[in-house]
């Protein structure tokens, strides 16, 4: 899909009105909650998702990434998930006030 | 090291509160159990924050509230509250009689997380007939106020021979009601809908009409509205991976605390029917026989043993295969491949040829189900004289 928001490295990333990210101890990794459902995540889809908090643009984001993963291709890795992760509907872009 | 051995352990994800039977509507398709007046005593608030705390432990993490109607339980509020604190998503599933716009800011203030709203039908004749009662403007005026204040909404429509033709009219509805999915799921024949089975099963025509028009609108709605489409298990050949295996991931807790691997096993005979007053969750879940009585493949008799599907569909519906065997542990008969399959048949035959003078509708309640109960005992009777 070509209307993902996150092309733009200015888009502000946050977590759906209607799912929550949280820690589950019993699956000892984190996890997307939504109406009846669960998707378990892995390490550098939980690391991405931990930083859509309304609060970092797209460009921070990945350079916060680098910054803890340096030996890592982050930039290609999450934009590949954000796009995935928005057509799923778990993240939107944040409103502009 | 212990954490990889924990992890390999089927866990009660999903946890299904059924905090009352008691309810307003008296849905013909209700999946309640025919004779739920004769179970009166309903846990405390203080037995279900118990249960909630035991279960969360164990892993659950999708809490139902469910019934019955649960706006019935005057504690809900203080339910919700504790679970969103331990972290459940806490899901609601209501016809929205008993509630109003305060009621739901008061769930939000306790951290609900998501409501399903049933709706009967896309008109207000039909949906008040099939609910028995009074309720459709009512719930439109929940639907905006759940919206109003920020929940993702589901609509739930549960498809039957008398409603299905009103599928597009419904999509159109759930679209202007700004709903986040919507629930077309057709009647599972368990419980009352069991009882008017010949009354309710669509026609093959409708079944194919229904898919189309919901393929459709998934089509048009794609990213702005999840629609799902369930198609009744009786047209399919091969049987529903039900409950995703027996005390695999599902959980019901019944109003009066009976711990049940589904919420329609409590008829299935030789279940010790555990109950939370007396068990810990763990107990129950891990050890009890009830809920270790058809993990696993050991207990299938022929065809299920020996076929390559049954790590797939585990057989199918327990419930479903006693309802029409007569032993549980018999293929589920909507499977081609089990010898019962003919009752299908002969089932989806009758269907075709509807004849609506044939039997009434039996409604959910309380009276019925003291009557239904009433004759079953009569008839127990004249079996041992």
């Amino acid at each position: 899909m070509d209307d993902c928001p996150f092309h733009d490295q200015d888009a502000i990333p946050q977590i759906a009105s209607t799912h929550r990210f949280q820690w589950e101890k019993a699956q000892d990794c984190y996890v997307i909650l939504y109406p009846e459902g669960m998707v378990k995540l892995n390490g550098s889809a939980a690391e991405i998702l931990k930083r859509c908090n309304g609060e970092m643009s797209v460009a921070e984001l990945i350079r916060d990434l680098n910054d803890q993963f340096p030996d890592a291709d982050v930039a290609a890795d999450a934009f590949r998930f954000l796009q995935v992760a928005h057509e799923n509907g778990w993240i939107c872009a944040k409103q502009s006030p | 090291m212990a954490g990889s051995v924990q992890n390999n352990l089927p866990k009660p994800l999903w946890l299904l509160a059924e905090l009352t039977y008691k309810c307003p509507l008296q849905c013909v398709y209700c999946s309640n159990p025919a004779d739920f007046a004769e179970y009166k005593d309903e846990l405390s608030a203080e037995d279900w924050l118990r249960v909630l705390r035991e279960a969360r432990a164990m892993g659950a993490t999708q809490l139902g509230l469910s019934g019955g109607e649960p706006l019935l339980r005057r504690d809900l509020e203080i339910l919700i509250a504790q679970a969103r604190r331990l972290g459940f998503y806490t899901n609601l599933i209501t016809s929205g009689v008993g509630m109003d716009e305060g009621r739901v800011r008061g769930f939000r203030e306790a951290g609900l997380d998501h409501i399903q709203l049933s709706f009967q039908a896309a008109t207000p004749e039909l949906n008040d007939y099939i609910a028995g009662t009074r309720a459709f403007r009512h719930k439109l005026e929940m639907a905006h106020a759940v919206k109003k204040l920020g929940f993702p909404m589901v609509l739930c429509f549960v498809l039957h021979r008398e409603n299905e033709d009103q599928i597009e009219h419904m999509l159109e509805l759930a679209i202007q009601l700004e709903a986040d999915y919507v629930e077309l799921a057709t009647t599972q024949y368990y419980g009352w809908a069991f009882l008017n089975r010949d009354r309710l099963m669509p026609t093959r025509a409708q079944i194919e009409h229904g898919e189309r028009i919901a393929h459709a609108y998934q089509e048009k709605m794609k990213g702005k509205m999840k629609i799902y489409y369930v198609v009744p298990d009786y047209y399919e050949d091969r049987p529903k991976a039900c409950m995703n295996g027996w005390g695999s991931i599902f959980l019901t807790i019944t109003p009066d605390g009976t711990a049940l691997p589904c919420h329609a096993a409590r008829q299935l005979p030789g279940l010790l029917l555990p109950n939370v007053r007396e068990h810990s969750i763990e107990w129950i879940w891990n050890d009890s026989p009830d809920f270790n009585r058809f993990r696993g493949f050991d207990w299938m008799n022929e065809p299920c043993r020996r076929c390559p599907e049954r790590f797939k569909d585990f057989g199918g519906c327990r419930c479903q295969a006693y309802m029409l065997t007569g032993d549980a542990a018999n293929a589920d008969p909507v499977c081609s491949l089990s010898p019962y399959h003919g009752l299908i048949e002969k089932a989806l035959d009758s269907a075709q040829r509807p004849d609506r003078s044939a039997k009434p509708l039996i409604f959910r309640n309380p009276k019925n189900s003291k009557s239904l109960v009433e004759n079953r005992r009569s008839l127990a009777r004249s079996t041992v004289i």
